[in-house]
């Protein structure tokens, strides 16, 4: 991913001043193949992907840029035509009746009470399988990892009748810890990665501490942590992620305005607010859900697609 | 082997077996407790009549046969398959824009960042947002077909245009994904490979058949079996954008019509053989990947 490399700037004017210091240029770059049109051809068709690509990020940005602006209209300039890209006048006051049109507020606390609490319990107990996967020997080891990652092997939606009766046969119904709980034994792909990861980092660590006298624990805490953090990191973030995206188990589990999720809030705030086309509201309160994420996003992107890419390689 | 040092090694180990087994026992308990046991229960429920209230009544296979006569269920079905039609036309997109964005040239990293801005967007907010652009009269996609002419029609109340409307708006979400996963392979090809076939005098079109699609070939059977098995469970989009699986059920899926005959209608057994369908399915897939995965390295090696 380096764009050091640039061939073109400015990309037509170089085009054209190319074969003048045509006798010069390939020598600094040797191996490469230095003839005048194949440079010229490269350059053309570097500004024609650019081009197309501009094209394409519009096309993506521009259902999040509508949501947007629609979110700052009246509720009238909604259906005004030809449609208002840039909103007038702009409404900013429809981001101060979201909080008292639903349970926005709650919905942000409950989203991050379940997913902080399973993120961060989940992590650690991932993060000692992981450990003993990887560096420890015991009896039965192949068997229990693989019998672990077949579980990845099948669906949710195959689970989620029993789980629902579980639940609701202890009470649990319309209460977070149906989300919170399976999350807290932690999460097979993050014990598959971090056990990759630790897998490149020498067994005479842990041994030479162990020589010393360290626990299992202590090694965990003072070794392993601190080696596995980019990795962990990486993970927790895909985590945090997925959970907070989460749709399908608050559904099921959720049905009073007080326990319900983000996602569940607005998605009602869709089918409330719809009927009466306030359709500015619905738009801000999307917004305010995408938010989060996406600022999470831009500021890890670097780990986040990284540790994506790494995942695809290894699937 | 000497009698000296035997007990005290297994001493050792013993301890170290049973530290690790603490360690892995957290993760095989959930294990259990969450997947193996509702498995278990599942398959067993759907051998039965039950409403999720009182005891299952035992049925046999009623509930199997029932489903293949169940024309919501054969639709929800083929509703499920045909919005597969995104998976290739996605794949084709992205390829082409990993090609496009492994060149060397300024913006790429601005680029991908924002192709992946979908991937990560809640599938929630992403449904609201796009059934508002899908509204027929004052929808972001029919102003910019009216602006080329083009009168388009209600997406998500016609029942021609539903499932294409589903299908536009996973291709938008899922292109960042396979793109980056691509672009990842694209670079991890040896660059003398195209250099060697240049000097035999290949085109650009011998180096992308020959070279490039065989190297990017595990990724992109990666992609396919992931977006088959994602494909096959997709709910969020039909539960907000079509609460009531659309017009006359021409965009309810199977995890949809699972959901809806479990927790509305009740007939959990019913249910369940249906989710048991689906586990095959998936199932079978994965297992056809990891068959098929193997003998490609094999191929590569």
């Amino acid at each position: 991913m380096s764009a050091q490399n640039v061939i073109t700037t400015p990309p037509l004017e170089s085009a054209e001043t190319r074969p003048a210091t045509g006798g010069r240029r390939p020598g600094s770059r040797p191996g490469r193949n230095g003839q005048p049109s194949a440079k010229a051809g490269l350059k053309l068709g570097n500004v024609i992907t650019t081009l197309i690509l501009s094209v394409g990020a519009v096309i993506m940005i521009a259902p999040l840029a509508w949501t947007f602006s629609t979110s700052l209209k009246t509720k009238d300039g909604v259906f005004e035509l030809p449609p208002q890209w840039i909103p007038d006048p702009f409404v900013w006051e429809n981001y101060a009746r979201i909080w008292t049109a639903g349970p926005l507020l709650t919905g942000i606390q409950n989203s991050l009470i379940v997913a902080c609490s399973v993120t961060i319990v989940g992590s650690l107990t991932s993060a000692l399988a992981a450990f003993a996967f990887a560096k420890m020997r015991m009896p039965f080891k192949n068997v229990l990892f693989l019998g672990l990652l077949s579980g990845l092997m099948i669906p949710f939606p195959t689970l989620m009748i029993p789980q629902f009766t579980i639940f609701a046969s202890i009470g649990w119904v319309d209460t977070l810890l149906p989300l919170i709980v399976p999350g807290l034994f932690g999460n097979i792909i993050m014990i598959f990665f971090l056990r990759q990861f630790l897998n490149s980092i020498p067994d005479s660590i842990v041994e030479a501490a162990r020589i010393d006298g360290a626990s299992y624990l202590q090694i965990f805490w003072t070794l392993i942590l601190p080696a596995i953090r980019p990795a962990l990191a990486a993970q927790f973030i895909l985590w945090f992620m997925a959970m907070w995206n989460d749709y399908l188990a608050p559904i099921i589990y959720l049905n009073s305005p007080g326990t319900q999720t983000l996602q569940l809030v607005i998605a009602n705030f869709n089918a409330q607010y719809a009927i009466q086309t306030d359709y500015p509201l619905i738009m801000a309160a999307s917004f305010v859900a995408l938010l989060p994420v996406l600022i999470v996003f831009v500021v890890f992107q670097r780990q986040i697609i990284e540790s994506i890419a790494l995942s695809g390689s290894k699937g | 082997m000497t009698t000296i040092t035997r007990p005290r090694r297994s001493r050792l180990h013993r301890k170290e077996h049973q530290a690790a087994l603490l360690f892995v026992a957290i993760p095989v308990i959930g294990f259990l407790l969450f997947t193996l046991f509702p498995l278990l229960f599942s398959v067993y429920a759907s051998f039965t009549n039950w409403n999720g209230i009182s005891a299952p009544v035992f049925k046999g296979l009623d509930n199997y046969t029932k489903m293949f006569g169940d024309r919501y269920f054969l639709k929800s079905l083929w509703n499920t398959l045909f919005m597969m039609l995104g998976i290739p036309i996605g794949l084709v997109i992205s390829l082409a824009l990993a090609l496009a964005m492994n060149r060397k040239m300024r913006g790429t990293t601005f680029f991908r960042t924002v192709y992946y801005l979908p991937v990560i967007s809640s599938i929630a907010a992403v449904a609201i947002l796009w059934q508002w652009a899908f509204n027929g009269d004052f929808g972001l996609i029919n102003q910019a077909l009216g602006l080329l002419g083009i009168d388009g029609p209600n997406w998500l109340q016609d029942t021609a245009t539903v499932k294409p409307a589903l299908i536009i708006m996973a291709v938008w979400k899922g292109l960042g994904y396979s793109m980056l996963l691509y672009l990842a392979a694209l670079q991890s090809v040896p660059r003398y490979l195209y250099e060697a076939a240049a000097l035999d005098g290949a085109s650009a079109w011998q180096q992308f058949r020959h070279i490039t699609i065989p190297m990017v070939a595990p990724v992109t059977f990666f992609l396919i079996v992931t977006s088959i098995i994602g494909g096959s469970q997709i709910f969020v989009e039909i539960n907000i954008m079509t609460p009531t699986g659309g017009p006359e059920f021409e965009s309810a899926s199977i995890v949809w019509y699972i959901w809806q005959k479990a927790f509305d209608n009740l007939q959990m057994g019913y249910a369940s053989a249906m989710s048991v369908v689906l586990g095959l399915l998936v199932f079978i897939i994965t297992v056809i990947q990891f068959r098929l995965n193997r003998r490609n390295q094999f191929s590569i090696d």
